[in-house]
């Protein structure tokens, strides 16, 4: 490669001119900077900036292009370069003069913020190599669907339909999944007054009809292992006979059990025929097929039914399920519909607590019910018990607070859904290296390092960040969808299937380029290590949210190019600092905080570092400049990829070169995270309450570190954190390392 | 109790809902009732209520058929239509009472001892005699709608102002003897009679 040449460009538009002196910033970037060449422009973006910097490029030999404009957020169309280039945005105009009032004592602050900033994206971009892609390139872009249910079908003929190859591995000895057994399902369409059929049927005359899909029952998944673009995965079937495949992407819809009734003794679980779920009712009405349904016990004609919703779900007892699963309410409403379509004269009464049809046609489906006549009482119901052929419920009125005995013939119970998620990788013990065994209650029996299946978030569903990015899970290439994930019924089944049918394209398309998938969609960065250097201590195959990094025999990282979202959650963990990337580095961040010119002890400037995430603290630093908010002409901020790649040398590096305050903004963290690589916010602030430690050492105050989850929308608050940490400066005093 | 009300019993055994559809104004709306509470919060007498709207409802669905007839909480709505401007599902809360206390009373079963069951029915009776309200029986009967003693005390009480509208011909003392009417008393008598019959034949009341 040839060799590195700083080409730094100011803009003097958007009344960066006026307000700052750029021929001076043009000295700095050549002089401090030593970029080969530096130029000022009148209007860097437009058409003319953009051509002097690509024939720089071209005929000059820059190959290391630093902007001093806009935020890294704005233009990057513009700023798209032909070349093998690193490309460092200097922020002067969000990150200076929007934040600085334009007043005469406040310009000499204000100009050394701007020098600062060139000086920081010369040093970035010395440190900086143009990013080549991964070596590590599948090129396989077969669709594995595992669960051949409701789910499970829609994302094979979504992704058959958009031309991919796809295969689906089913448990049982048919398709159709839990679904298969509906009578009917709710309705889809206007006036979602009626149930309507499930469609099973023609899905799966649909794939059988279709060459590109495959279709293994009976068979379940033994071994997984690679990267997207090149999974493997080892399909055996119930005889024993196994076959391995190669995929480019996988889908697990492995759905979701009832909960189990029998453990609900006190609502007439297991002690009668006549008590039964809502799968159970599914059956009698199927068999029905639009005739009476009879009672499971004589076969008698049916009078009265009662619905009991949130049967053991959202309780807080023992052995109960916490959550709401969310289509119940609406299923008991299509379930009561059956007997009043059939006869109207028979009662049906819907116990419940609160009423919740989620979805636009919820309300049409409810209101649809009452007019046919089904009763709804919010009430809790404490016992269910056979009584002289029948069967006795009691129960509470809440609106008319009266305890109510009431008789029917049938009683059907709304039991929750619960995941098949695999194994709790975080209950089961890790296989040693070369122990690897199949565990029969693993989905997807990955050979991974970090366990077999995806981790589990919450009530043991899969974790898939339900926030921002479902279908996203913790496995790179590996996409969840349907009950799987979180509560839902057909409808929103099919809408998630057909969501991670497109993320699983995705993501082969982008391992065949290289490319890393999302959030940092479309990036050829990728971590490497020094092995001289590497202690073996596995923090970074520990902590790799994406369970990228496996271990080799002897204990050193083996990293899954194809796998890394390029967080840099390793590099912040390593304690040796032997990995990075191309263009972020340990280096990269490093230089670019050791390049701020330092005043001394007593000019009253101090230095504030702020370590900004570049997906929600930054944007919200940005905003806050946008809306004319200000913060101390003392600040420096550094966008880092993640919170979780903050390697804790930099911190320690910037407190021993004199900084008397250091920032860190990282993302929500915890069950409701927002953190997009799901770990990284919630590892820095681990790791930074440890920095207490150097801070003694040092003989520092523990306020000049604050670690701090910023939300994208704490726009007024990012700018007051700044404030406030200059407050505190102010009051506990400058920093004695200065040099 | 009437035979009217022993009818309707043995004619709709055990299903008040269906009932109150038949036979009350707008009764076809309970069903729809989702239980939200808005009509009982928006009610500026809703604390004065044996049972709120979101409670009748309830009553009717829950078969509580002499609950919901016995009850005096129909008569306390003084027809604001903050219940119906309110109720997100469109019920027309404000008729359906006034439905259910009508039904109430032809069948027998409207509490005896309600003031507002009384003065309407004092109104109603004032009105239809001559076709114009009688302002100066109406007041007096409204006196001593509850015995004479109170009658005699409430009238003391109001002697000054009926003085003071004597004084400025805002009342007529004449208006004792008979009082003016409409112009076809006669034929105002005929249409009640022809409109009490064509609803009694809609209900189904037979020598009521």
């Amino acid at each position: 490669m040839a060799d590195a040449k700083i080409g730094a460009y100011i803009c003097k538009g958007c009344g960066l001119g006026e307000r700052l002196e750029t021929k001076q910033l043009v000295t700095i970037a050549t002089r401090e900077g030593k970029a080969g060449v530096a130029k000022e422009h009148d209007f860097l973006c437009s058409a003319a900036g953009v051509e002097m910097i690509q024939n720089d490029i071209n005929n000059e030999g820059v190959n290391r292009v630093v902007i001093a404009a806009c935020s890294r957020r704005a233009k990057t169309e513009a700023f798209a370069f032909d070349g093998e280039i690193t490309l460092s945005r200097v922020n002067l105009r969000e990150g200076v003069i929007w934040v600085r009032p334009d007043t005469d004592e406040a310009r000499e602050t204000t100009e050394e913020m701007a020098a600062d900033y060139v000086r920081m994206g010369c040093a970035e971009a010395k440190y900086m190599t143009p990013p080549a892609s991964a070596q590590e390139k599948g090129s396989n872009n077969h669709l594995l669907v595992v669960g051949g249910g409701m789910s499970g079908m829609t994302a094979a003929i979504e992704a058959a339909k958009a031309g991919y190859p796809v295969t689906i591995v089913e448990k049982t000895g048919a398709l159709g999944g839990a679904a298969a057994n509906f009578y009917k399902r709710i309705p889809d369409r206007s006036p979602y007054a009626e149930p309507m059929d499930t469609g099973i049927d023609a899905m799966i005359k649909t794939i059988e009809a279709d060459a590109k899909i495959s279709v293994k029952l009976n068979s379940t998944i033994t071994k997984t292992s690679g990267a997207p673009g090149s999974f493997s995965a080892d399909i055996t079937t119930e005889s024993g006979a196994t076959s391995t495949e190669n995929f480019g992407a996988i889908i697990m819809a492995s759905g979701f059990k009832s909960y189990d009734m029998n453990l609900l003794p006190e609502l007439g679980g297991g002690k009668s025929p006549d008590v039964v779920d809502q799968m159970g009712l599914e059956k009698l009405a199927k068999a029905a097929n639009g005739g009476a349904i009879k009672r499971p016990s004589d076969g008698r004609e049916i009078k009265k039914v009662i619905f009991v919703q949130c049967a053991g779900q959202r309780s807080e007892k023992e052995g109960h399920l916490s959550y709401c699963s969310g289509h119940c309410c609406s299923t008991s409403i299509k379930q009561a519909m059956y007997f009043k379509d059939q006869n109207p004269d028979i009662e049906t009464d819907i116990l419940f607590t609160d009423l919740r049809t989620p979805g636009a046609p919820g309300e049409d489906f409810y209101r649809s019910g009452q007019e046919k006549g089904i009763t709804f009482r919010k009430g809790v119901v404490s016992d269910v018990s056979p009584a002289g052929g029948s069967l006795k419920v009691k129960f509470k009125d809440l609106i008319l607070n009266e305890e109510i005995s009431d008789e029917a013939d049938l009683v059907v119970l709304a039991t929750g859904q619960v995941a098949n998620a695999g194994v709790d990788i975080e209950a089961v013990k890790q296989d040693e290296p070369g122990e690897w065994k199949v565990n029969a209650d693993s989905i997807l029996n990955m050979n991974y390092r970090q366990g077999k299946d995806l981790p589990h978030l919450k009530h043991g569903f899969n974790d898939s960040h339900f926030i921002c990015f479902p279908y996203e899970t913790r496995r790179t290439g590996i996409y969840t969808c349907g009950p799987v994930r979180r509560p839902m019924d057909i409808q929103q089944a099919i809408e998630d299937a057909t969501g991670a049918a497109l993320k699983a394209i995705q993501a082969m398309e982008n391992a065949q380029l290289g490319r890393a998938a999302h959030p940092r969609s479309g990036d050829l960065s990728y971590p490497s290590f020094r092995k001289e250097g590497c202690t073996q201590c596995k923090r970074c195959t520990v902590e790799c949210p994406f369970g990228a990094i496996d271990e080799d025999e002897r204990r050193y990282p083996v990293f899954n190019e194809s796998r890394c979202r390029r967080c840099g959650t390793c590099m912040g963990a390593c304690p040796v600092r032997v990995i990075s990337f191309e263009n972020y580095s340990v280096e990269t961040v490093g230089q670019q905080l050791k390049a701020v010119d330092m005043p001394d002890e007593f000019s009253e400037k101090p230095r504030i570092l702020v370590l900004a995430c570049e997906n929600d603290a930054y944007p919200a630093l940005d905003m806050a400049a946008q809306q004319g908010m200000q913060y101390s002409a003392f600040t420096r901020v550094i966008p880092v990829r993640c919170l979780g790649s903050v390697n804790t040398i930099w911190i320690t590096d910037a407190l021993n070169s004199g900084y008397d305050g250091a920032i860190l903004m990282g993302c929500q963290k915890g069950d409701n995270y927002q953190c997009h690589f799901v770990k990284g916010s919630e590892l820095a602030h681990m790791r930074m309450s440890k920095i207490d430690d150097t801070l003694k050492t040092l003989n520092l105050e523990q306020e000049r570190v604050a670690t701090y989850e910023v939300a994208i929308t704490d726009i007024k608050r990012a700018p007051q954190l700044i404030e406030d940490m200059a407050a505190t400066i102010e009051k506990i005093g400058m920093s004695p390392f200065k040099f | 109790m009437s035979n009217y009300n022993n009818e309707m019993v043995e004619k709709f055994r055990g299903n008040f809902l269906k009932e109150v559809e038949a036979n009350v104004e707008e009764g076809d709306w309970v069903k729809m009732c989702m239980q939200c509470g808005v009509c009982s919060g928006s009610c500026p007498l809703g604390p004065h209520w044996e049972h709120p709207p979101q409670e009748i409802f309830m009553l009717i669905r829950a078969n509580k058929r002499e609950e919901v007839l016995n009850s005096s909480s129909m008569w306390m709505c003084t027809s604001c239509y903050n219940c119906i401007a309110r109720c997100p599902r469109g019920l027309p809360i404000t008729h359906i009472m006034h439905g259910l206390a009508t039904y109430a009373k032809r069948l027998g079963l409207a509490p005896k001892q309600q003031a507002t069951a009384k003065f309407a029915q004092l109104f109603w009776d004032n009105l239809v005699k001559t076709g114009r309200v009688n302002e100066l029986k109406l007041g007096l009967s409204l006196y001593f709608m509850n015995g004479i003693g109170e009658g005699i005390k409430t009238s003391l009480k109001m002697k000054d102002i009926g003085l003071g509208m004597l004084k400025t011909k805002r009342m007529s003392p004449m208006e004792m003897l008979g009082g003016h009417g409409c112009k076809d008393a006669k034929g105002l008598h005929a249409i009640l009679k022809k409109a009490k019959e064509i609803e009694e034949a809609k209900i189904g009341i037979h020598g009521a």
